[in-house]
Formats: C-alpha cells, sequence, structure tokens
C-alpha cells in the first residue's frame, strides 16, 4: 500500500520524503484547498520546487484543490488546476463536479483523485467519478468500517484511498456547516474548519476556556489535555449532563487496522496534518514506513506510539472497528 | 473527563533561574539585536508566511525563566527585548518551559501537541500565534547556530553548553511523551 503524507510547507515536505513518504499532497496558500490556514502551504514557485525535488527521489506529489469554488470567481480554482499540472503534480485532489470537469476536458491525461470533500461513500457514487471524470482513486470518508470499506473497494473498481492518522473528521465532509454556522467560514468554502481568525483561547477562574466566535466550546482544568475548538467536539451542558455530545476530542491511529485495510483491497493510506510542523510529520511518517515494512514482511503491527503528537493525546480506530451505532 | 496531560518537558532548574534572576537585562538588548538581523537576513521568507502579522507584537514568556521577550518581527527594524515582565498592549502572548520553546523553533516539537500537552499557553491574536509557528517551522533556523556566531572564537563551547542544556530539557521520546 501506498504512504500518503501531508505537507503544508516546502520544509514539511522534504522531512516526509525524507521519512519515507510514497506520496507527498500538499495545496497553494489560498482559498482552493481545505487548509487555508496563515502562513502554510505552497505559492507556485515552491510548489514547482517541491515536485521536483520528490520526482527526484522517487516520490509522487498530488496537489489538493478540495473546495467549491465561488460563485463568479472560478478561475481561481480554474488556475490552481492548470498550476497544477504545469508543475508535474502526479495527481489532482478534487471534489467539486465542475472542476473535475473542467480537469478533465482542459487536462485529459492529468490523473485525478476524489477528494475526501465530496463525501463519495458508496460504490454507485464513485462509478459516477470514474465513469463521467475517468477518475482514478476516490479518498473514503471517515465513516466507514473496514468491511464497508472492502465492499465499496471492490462494487467500485476503483482504487481507494483511506485515513489512517490524524485528526477525526466524523462529519460528512464538504457537507459539514457546523464551521460555517459558527464563523461564516468552513472548510468547503474558504478552506478552514474553525479558522484560526475566529478562535481564542482564554484563563478565567483557573481554567482554559477556548471559544469559537461568540460560542464557548470547552473548558479544560489544568492539567486536562487540550483540543482544537471544534464544534462536533465541543463539550455541551445538556439536559444530560455535561459532556462530549457529538465526539470525544481524540484523533485517529488505524496503525493496528493495516493488514484489515491491505485485505480490503486498499491502495493508499494516508495521514492527516498538513497543519501540522516538521516533528510530526517526521515522527508520524517514519512510524508507518515502519509498520508497513513489518506488514509486508508478515510481523505483526506495533501499537504506534504516537499519542503525545494527537488532540486530547488518546487515540482511537474510529468507524473501522465500529462497536456503535 | 480526559486523562491528565502528559508531558516530559523539564524546566530549567530552578536554581539556575534563581540565579540568573538578579541579572540585568540591559546586556542582553545588543545581543538580542544581532541575533534577530541574523535571523531575518539569512530567512527572508519569514515574511511572506508570516503576511500581515508581521506587525503583530508577541509576547514571550519561557516560564521557568525569570524574563521574557517582546518580538516584534516587522519587515522594517525588527526588535526583539527582555522585559521582566510583559507589557499588556500585546497582540498574542505565547508561554511555556523553555525547553518546548527552543523545541518549537528548532522543529524537534510539534507545535500543537505542545499546545494539547499543556506545556504551551496562547493568548490573543490566535491567527498570529498560527502565522507565525507556520513561518518558523519553514524556515528551519537554528537558533543555537546563530548564538554560536555572536560568541566568536568562544562559539563553540558555547553552542556545546546550550545544545547539551537543551537536550537535558527535551522529551525523551516526543512522539510518545512518555506514553
Amino acid at each position: 500500500m501506498e504512504l500518503v503524507c501531508p505537507a503544508g510547507t516546502p520544509a514539511a515536505l522534504r522531512v516526509a520524503v525524507e521519512a519515507g513518504a510514497d506520496a507527498v499532497y500538499c495545496g497553494f496558500n489560498d482559498e482552493t484547498n481545505a487548509r487555508n490556514f496563515p502562513g502554510l502551504n505552497f505559492n507556485r514557485e515552491e510548489l514547482t520546487a517541491g515536485i521536483a525535488l520528490a520526482h527526484r527521489r522517487g516520490v509522487k506529489v498530488l496537489v489538493a484543490i478540495n473546495t467549491f469554488p465561488r460563485a463568479g470567481a472560478i478561475d481561481l480554482w480554474r488556475r490552481a488546476v492548470d498550476d497544477a499540472v504545469r508543475a508535474g503534480a502526479d495527481a489532482l485532489i478534487l471534489a467539486d463536479v465542475g472542476l473535475l470537469d473542467y480537469a478533465r476536458r482542459t487536462h485529459p491525461g492529468q490523473r485525478l483523485h476524489v477528494s475526501v470533500q465530496a463525501a463519495a461513500a458508496n460504490a454507485d457514487s464513485i462509478r459516477f467519478y470514474v465513469e463521467t471524470f475517468g477518475v482514478k482513486r476516490v479518498v473514503l470518508p471517515r465513516v466507514l468500517s473496514v468491511p464497508e470499506i472492502a465492499a465499496v473497494t471492490a462494487e467500485s473498481g476503483c482504487e481507494t484511498e483511506v485515513f489512517v492518522f490524524g485528526g477525526l473528521c466524523v462529519m460528512a465532509e464538504g457537507r459539514c456547516s457546523l464551521s460555517s454556522y459558527a464563523t461564516g467560514r468552513s472548510p468547503n468554502m474558504q478552506g478552514a474548519c474553525s479558522p484560526a481568525s475566529h478562535v481564542n483561547y482564554r484563563e478565567e477562574r483557573g481554567r482554559m476556556v477556548s471559544r469559537l466566535g461568540e460560542f464557548t466550546i470547552n473548558s479544560f482544568a489544568k492539567d486536562e489535555p487540550a483540543a482544537y475548538p471544534t464544534l462536533c467536539k465541543g463539550r455541551f451542558e445538556t439536559s444530560q449532563g455535561v459532556g462530549y455530545i457529538f465526539e470525544d476530542p481524540t484523533s485517529l491511529d488505524a496503525a493496528t487496522m493495516l493488514p484489515a485495510l491491505k485485505e480490503a483491497g486498499v491502495t493508499a493510506l494516508k495521514i492527516e496534518g498538513r497543519q501540522r510542523g516538521r516533528a510530526y510529520i517526521e515522527s508520524v511518517v517514519q512510524s508507518f514506513r515502519q509498520a508497513l515494512t513489518d506488514l509486508d514482511a508478515g510481523l505483526p503491527i506495533e501499537t504506534a506510539r504516537l499519542a503525545g503528537l494527537t488532540e486530547g493525546q488518546t487515540t482511537t480506530v474510529g468507524a473501522y472497528r465500529k462497536t456503535w451505532r | 473527563m480526559m486523562p491528565p496531560s502528559k508531558s516530559t518537558i523539564a524546566p530549567v532548574p530552578a536554581l539556575l533561574s534563581l540565579a540568573m534572576r538578579p541579572l540585568p537585562l540591559l546586556p542582553l538588548q545588543p545581543a538580542l539585536f544581532f541575533l534577530l538581523d541574523r535571523v531575518v537576513r539569512r530567512h527572508p521568507g519569514l515574511f511572506a508566511r508570516l503576511g500581515p502579522h508581521a506587525d503583530k507584537r508577541f509576547g514571550i514568556d519561557p516560564t521557568d525563566l525569570p524574563f521574557a521577550f517582546v518580538l516584534e518581527p516587522r519587515r522594517l527594524r525588527p526588535r526583539l527585548a527582555a522585559v521582566r515582565t510583559l507589557p499588556d498592549d500585546l497582540d498574542v502572548r505565547i508561554s511555556g518551559p523553555l525547553g518546548g520553546l527552543m523545541g518549537l523553533i528548532d522543529g524537534e516539537l510539534d507545535g500543537d501537541a505542545l499546545f494539547f500537552s499543556r506545556d504551551l499557553q496562547v493568548e490573543g491574536d490566535f491567527e498570529a500565534v498560527v502565522a507565525l509557528r507556520n513561518a518558523i517551522d519553514d524556515s528551519q533556523i537554528d537558533l543555537i547556530g546563530e548564538i554560536r556566531s555572536l560568541f566568536g572564537p568562544l562559539g563553540r563551547p558555547v553552542e556545546e553548553v546550550l545544545r547539551n542544556g537543551l537536550r537535558r530539557l527535551r522529551p525523551v521520546d516526543p512522539a510518545g511523551f512518555g506514553v
């Protein structure tokens, strides 16, 4: 299986390549990708240089252009497609059907992947992308169990890529409006879930309180692990008491699921975290490279010792081993 | 309730910190000026990533040292000053143990992970913090190497002392944080 690793900066790309990535994914420094964070991402020159460096090391570069174009501003997204192709991208990761259509017609030889932002979670949906736009791979949402992944992979006849580590979005990605509701900005349109411009952390009566826009998201005791201020992982007071009503602040770590994912016919394993630093990239990529080496050698996969890098400092295998309804 | 946060970043020894308390800060200022000047000249890409946040005022408080820093990373006449206590009129306050802050600068430690473990506290303009973190992480600044250059022929032993000292503050297993 191919190891697909994140890079938010040229330095992170170099680290990912050195650490054992088969492919690196990245995006331009604008709203055309779903990690449009301040100080992050690549300008045109950086992307061209990054792709050249990766190719010299036999590593592919996949360019995410996976937000949904704004009405009246389609040229920004089309330019991103054109420039990524010109820079030598091995594949484009797209979510919008209009942009997929543009890429197919304008650059017929370019390999296309369907982003997780498209929320393509069943064989019919994936076949539509394959037959209409000639896509070669779909990144599956993080809501399917391993048997469901195996079924979708077999029925669709398309390469599948699944997340194995990092932030765990449990929503129908590309369709979640929680961030937009709280801030007017979303990963789908502006490229940032819970954008930093609307985030605030403050000490109040010995607790750290996180806010997103006008919403209080959480309040952490002195020694309690902190988390991102996303509405879906907020701790709220309801008639049932105080708790995480949607999802705990925890991260995905599917290292122990690698044999099952291989058995399910998965082509590529994706590590989340383009917004993370070089230290995270190096540790996580090395760890999963070792896990894949062990898997190929028939050795047992050890649980990765990566909890210190994760949100909430706890990990889960998420929906891959679904024990809940 | 989640399990307690896990941090293995050691603080600067209290005795050493105490010994530094009476030292005057004024002699530090020229060194900080030259240090920032070198870093900015060698890493001009910092400004592109900082964007409009280069004009912000960042307070950096190593919680295990008896002084803090005010950083103004603007393009023209950037400024880094040592202060006894951080002023109120800052855009951002970043505080944490020296080992964590240095690990962020040299890329050995991940900023989000330090934040999750509560080693790093941030208050104020969060967008500016994210921009600064990304700008620094991409720049691959060797701060100890830059400090070494300030000491001329004495640079090598100074570098050795600093690197050894920092190594003692760092977690043995940064990814696992002792898990």
